[in-house]
């Protein structure tokens, strides 16, 4: 079989530019291959590529959708630095991104030791994953019902406890933390999740010679659990820090930006600019914005944490 | 390792028989506090993440009206089918703003049935298509291959608000908009995720059915649907299942480009619903029937698949 297997494949993977024995290697399967790879292509090309080039392009454009893009250099960009709006929505969504990142990280390192040490059955962590399978939107309607000022279930807590009500959603202070929190709801248990596959790939000899030598689990935690841990977790906070920066959903179908703007956060600003005042050069400029801060983003988390090297060895 | 598992096990064996010599579970044992904490933390986590759902379905339940003065009453208040039939339009609307609704024409069977229509249709093409190149990026040789699977891959950097705008003027101009084509091509035949997913159980798959079919003359295509799709049929179908998840939920780009009434999905028709209830007396009870109609298909989903699901989070979201 082995001998069979061997003399299916191909010599060597085929290098381009070297000119080979045979020509038909060289070329390998590219025609079958480019017919399994059209219809990915297409998408590829239509509705990833295109749009790239085409975002930058209209950035530098002036583009209300009735007639063509004229071209303004720079302006779009300079007016962004010095426009109030853009600097609140940066503002705005830092904060909910501290808020929703810091809370969830904590909570779901929690229950990840809680499904790797006590709750080990699948039906608990399918029970905390439910809330991210349901949509945003159902999420923040429900509890934009339940932390309502009048009548949610919330409130009715807070004031039996003789505290006054909050208006989560309608004040200026509690909007983005409010916010943040319903997103952290929704995330932490697919969070913990992945932070608990992390947790399964540490070896448990590791443990072991730590219980041998009377660690205590704090002890153990810190000096183990963490530091073994940390590639998947600066994986998972490159991965949710990007997703939070993205809010949308949330704060749309609950504040709309609101109150005045304390929540409008920055894909929001930029939905309001491109669909609110048909002015598509300027959103553009301010998604690319958004890509560029994104992309160093998850550069400085992967460079300073060091995400892709390995305490395992 | 081994020995020290062993030694481990001896020795609780060792305690377990000295402390209780007749009985198998030995009453002296001291109750384990940190164990006990740990899973009170366990059920306040269970409980925090059920509570919201259960609300949700007692507030469907109730008459609207009834809500304020049993605001705190955790059965439902004046129990009504009412707001179900609000939701799918079984009320007239004298009846409806009797009820507390907004009395506007809304009617989540054609929502629900144009989610199914979306999700399916992006699902189908999306896994398809990625299998396909999935199977063009691990199985077959041809130059440029790595180089074209990098860019693929990097793709999956750019946020997609980034992409949505270009999208939605390529849709607009096309004359696309509020049609399901509109709405499902940006989606239909790949994701860079999808590949990578795909690519990287095929990777781990065994060559050796595929080489002995190719020896006696099969070609790719057929071994791609007579042996390859049916040996990936649990990957394929995990992929599904989260892209369908996916797919159900999205909000943002329907909302650009399927406003109108005959293809408007279930999230986007929640918005609606939500900024057409009363402004003074919103219509919760309405809201959340609306809701759980929403989450019902992704719920049934869960309970029937979610073991595939749990499992497959973890090695799809990380690597």
């Amino acid at each position: 079989m082995t001998t069979l297997a061997k003399q299916a494949e191909p010599a060597a993977p085929p290098q381009p530019g070297k000119p080979s024995k045979f020509g038909i290697r060289r070329i390998g399967d590219l025609k079958i291959a480019l017919l399994f790879i059209f219809p990915a292509m297409i998408g590829f090309v239509l509705f990833f590529l295109v749009p790239t080039i085409r975002g930058i392009y209209l950035s530098f454009t002036e583009y209300s959708i009735l007639g063509d893009p004229t071209w303004i250099g720079l302006k779009n960009y300079t007016t962004i630095f010095s426009d109030d709006l853009f600097w609140n929505a940066m503002a705005v969504t830092v904060q909910y991104v501290a808020l929703n990142i810091g809370f969830q990280t904590v909570i779901a390192i929690g229950l990840a030791l809680l499904m790797h040490r006590v709750a080990k059955s699948t039906f608990i962590r399918g029970v905390l994953l439910l809330p991210f399978l349901v949509a945003n939107v159902i999420v923040a309607l429900l509890w934009f019902w339940m932390l309502d000022y009048q009548l949610g279930i919330v409130n009715e807590v807070i004031s039996w406890l003789g505290l006054p009500r909050i208006a989560f959603f309608g004040s200026d202070q509690w909007a983005i933390p409010t916010i943040a929190f319903v997103n952290v709801w929704r995330h932490m248990g697919y969070t913990a999740l992945l932070i608990f596959a992390g947790l399964q790939a540490i070896p448990n000899h590791v443990y072991e010679v730590a219980n041998l030598d009377g660690a205590s689990p704090t002890r153990t935690f810190w000096s183990i659990t963490m530091p073994l841990l940390r590639p998947v977790l600066v994986l998972v906070l490159v991965v949710t820090v990007i997703g939070s920066f993205q809010v949308f959903d949330t704060v749309a179908v609950t504040t709309g930006g609101g109150p005045v703007n304390a929540s409008r956060v920055i894909q929001m600003y930029i939905y309001q600019k491109a669909f609110g005042e048909s002015d598509f050069g300027y959103a553009s400029a301010l998604s690319v914005i958004l890509f560029i801060i994104l992309a160093l983003v998850a550069f400085i988390q992967m460079k300073f944490l060091k995400g892709n090297e390995t305490d395992l060895d | 390792m081994s020995t020290s598992t062993n030694s481990r096990h001896s020795r609780e064996s060792a305690t377990a028989v000295v402390g209780s010599p007749r009985s198998r579970r030995p009453r002296t044992k001291p109750v384990n506090w940190r164990r006990a904490g740990a899973w009170v933390l366990v059920v306040i986590a269970v409980v925090v993440t059920i509570a919201p759902f259960l609300w949700m379905l007692r507030t469907a339940l109730s008459s609207n009206h009834s809500l304020a003065s049993n605001a705190g009453n955790l059965l439902p208040a004046d129990f009504s089918w009412g707001a179900f039939q609000r939701v799918f339009g079984l009320q007239s609307p004298e009846q409806a703003i009797a009820e507390g609704g907004s009395g506007a024409d809304i009617n989540f069977w054609l929502y629900l049935r144009n989610s199914i229509i979306f999700a399916t249709l992006t699902t189908a093409g999306q896994v398809f298509f990625s299998a396909m190149a999935a199977y063009a990026f691990s199985r077959l040789r041809w130059p440029g291959r790595n180089k074209v699977f990098a860019i693929f891959l990097a793709t999956m950097m750019v946020p997609p608000i980034f992409t949505a705008l270009p999208n939605f003027l390529m849709i607009k101009n096309l004359g696309l908009l509020n049609t399901f084509a509109g709405l499902a091509l940006p989606f239909m035949f790949m994701t860079p995720f999808a590949i990578f997913f795909l690519r990287q159980f095929f990777l781990s798959m065994s060559r050796e059915v595929e080489e002995a079919a190719m020896l006696d003359g099969a070609k790719h295509l057929r071994i791609f649907f007579q042996i390859v799709i049916p040996n990936a049929a649990a990957p394929l179908a995990t992929l599904a299942l989260l892209t369908f998840i996916g797919q159900w939920n999205e909000y943002f780009w329907p909302l650009l480009v399927g406003q109108d009434e005959n293809v408007r999905v279930l999230t986007v028709g929640l918005g609606v619903f939500k900024s057409q209830s009363p402004q003074g007396a919103p219509d919760w009870s309405g809201l959340m029937a609306a809701t759980l109609v929403a989450a019902l298909p992704v719920l049934i989903l869960f309970i029937a698949f979610g073991k595939k699901v749990v499992n497959s989070i973890g090695f799809s979201g990380i690597k």
